[in-house]
């Protein structure tokens, strides 16, 4: 029902109903591609993720595994997933970072190919719903994975980027998404090239009784509990 | 140095203060085991507030000790740890809530004390709210994450009378809440004192 394609460093925002589902595909394989979500309702309600990871154990989320708010309620099911890496922990990048990264890469010089960085696109695009830079938040990082060794250290998994990799999320409420087509910012890329992010709005399908994210664990079962009793209040 | 503050905590409450660049801020955990969970501010300009995201990224490491440095959201140095006596801290677990309870621990766990209601009850003093929560620090907590992604709150480490000191790179509100929790073992099962002292630099 919607079909978009989001150019290299670029941003993205739209509002979803309930059980409509947001197809993203890496159609470069860059990783470039962070994520922030909210209650479309009522946005001081938004994406938590220290409760996505604790609630689920995992930092590395896949198909079967959901997207949770700050108050125990689950914003998006992961409901596809053909590369299984994503990013929890990492955050997005910011004018300095990218300037660290790549250099200048001024309007001047590049006109509309100038870097981008996802902080001022998320700036951009909560924006447009009276939102600011108080309601930044950690964001989920689609496709790129960064790992944690045995006393902490962060590291980079390198190559396994893949042209057309995609996950797919399903709202469980209405959803504000702003998405920002920026490199990852550990990304150690030697030069500025984010890719092209494919964004699809899927018709919305009530989930199957045996879902796998609704029947995945007990934590699950309570997330969505709380998730219908806040839709049987608004709907 | 004679302090400016010496100051007990009780389990299970919040406290707040206003940090000056240089001055020094440390944190006892008095009895051991005890998660202090805790969020930071540019006094003067808190939408400017602790980045765990930036932090670990800065230091490319999950854990805090010493020479860790806080950075805010807009890339800024808030404060610096400068002594350590437990060894590491938590930037991922965030704060218990009363909703993150019921999924973690069951819907009869709703109304038990949690640290995200002090932060609320600290942050409404200065006038702020919601909207101002971020992921906090967890002082004191051990949370290892495996290689393969899994993250559990775990067995304390800290030691009683066990410290972490930091010293302010720039005036910095300290929102803290000692931990109520009582269904993991963050705070040993038995959320306990700390003391707060300040000096000046």
């Amino acid at each position: 029902m919607y079909d978009e394609v989001v150019p290299p460093g670029a941003y993205w925002t739209r509002k979803l109903d309930r059980w409509q589902r947001l197809r993203i595909t890496d159609l470069d394989g860059t990783q470039s591609c962070s994520l922030l979500i909210y209650n479309a309702d009522q946005p001081s309600e938004r994406y938590n993720a220290p409760d996505t990871v604790k609630v689920q154990n995992q930092i590395f989320l896949t198909a079967g595994r959901v997207l949770l708010s700050d108050l125990g309620r689950v914003l998006c099911s992961i409901v596809d997933d053909t590369g299984g890496h994503h990013d929890t922990l990492a955050g997005f990048s910011d004018a300095a970072s990218v300037h660290d990264a790549f250099g200048d890469g001024s309007y001047l010089e590049r006109r509309n190919d100038s870097y981008r960085n996802a902080r001022d696109n998320f700036v951009m695009a909560l924006g447009r719903h009276g939102l600011d830079r108080r309601d930044l938040v950690m964001s989920f990082n689609p496709f790129a994975r960064v790992t944690v060794a045995p006393e902490g250290g962060l590291e980079w998994t390198a190559g396994i980027g893949a042209p057309g990799a995609a996950i797919e999320l399903r709202a469980e409420m209405r959803v504000l998404v702003a998405v920002s087509a920026t490199h990852h910012v550990l990304d150690p890329a030697a030069t500025y090239a984010p890719g092209r992010l494919r964004v699809e709005v899927l018709d919305a399908v009530a989930p199957a009784a045996d879902d796998a994210c609704r029947t995945f664990g007990d934590e699950a079962l309570r997330a969505f509990a709380n998730t219908d009793d806040y839709w049987e209040q608004v709907s | 140095m004679t302090p400016l503050l010496d100051e007990i905590v009780r389990p299970g409450e919040p406290w707040t203060g206003v940090i000056l660049a240089g001055q020094r801020l440390r944190i006892v955990d008095v009895e051991g085991l005890q998660a202090v969970d805790t969020l930071c501010y540019d006094a003067h300009d808190p939408v400017n507030r602790y980045s765990a995201a930036n932090t670990i990224r800065a230091q490319r490491q999950l854990f805090l000790t010493t020479g860790s440095t806080l950075v805010s959201t807009d890339g800024d140095a808030l404060a610096t740890i400068v002594d350590d006596t437990c060894g590491r801290h938590d930037t991922v677990g965030g704060a218990c809530s009363a909703e993150s309870n019921t999924c973690r621990f069951g819907h009869d766990k709703r109304y038990m004390h949690n640290c995200r209601d002090n932060f609320l009850i600290g942050l409404a003093r200065l006038g702020m709210g919601k909207r101002d929560l971020a992921p906090n620090i967890n002082f004191f907590m051990n949370v290892p994450v495996t290689a393969d992604g899994r993250l559990d709150i775990v067995d304390g480490i800290s030691q009683p009378g066990a410290y972490v000191e930091m010293q302010a790179d720039r005036d910095t509100l300290f929102v803290i809440s000692n931990c109520p929790q009582l269904n993991n073992p963050c705070n040993g099962w038995n959320p306990t004192p700390i003391q707060l002292v300040v000096w000046d630099g």
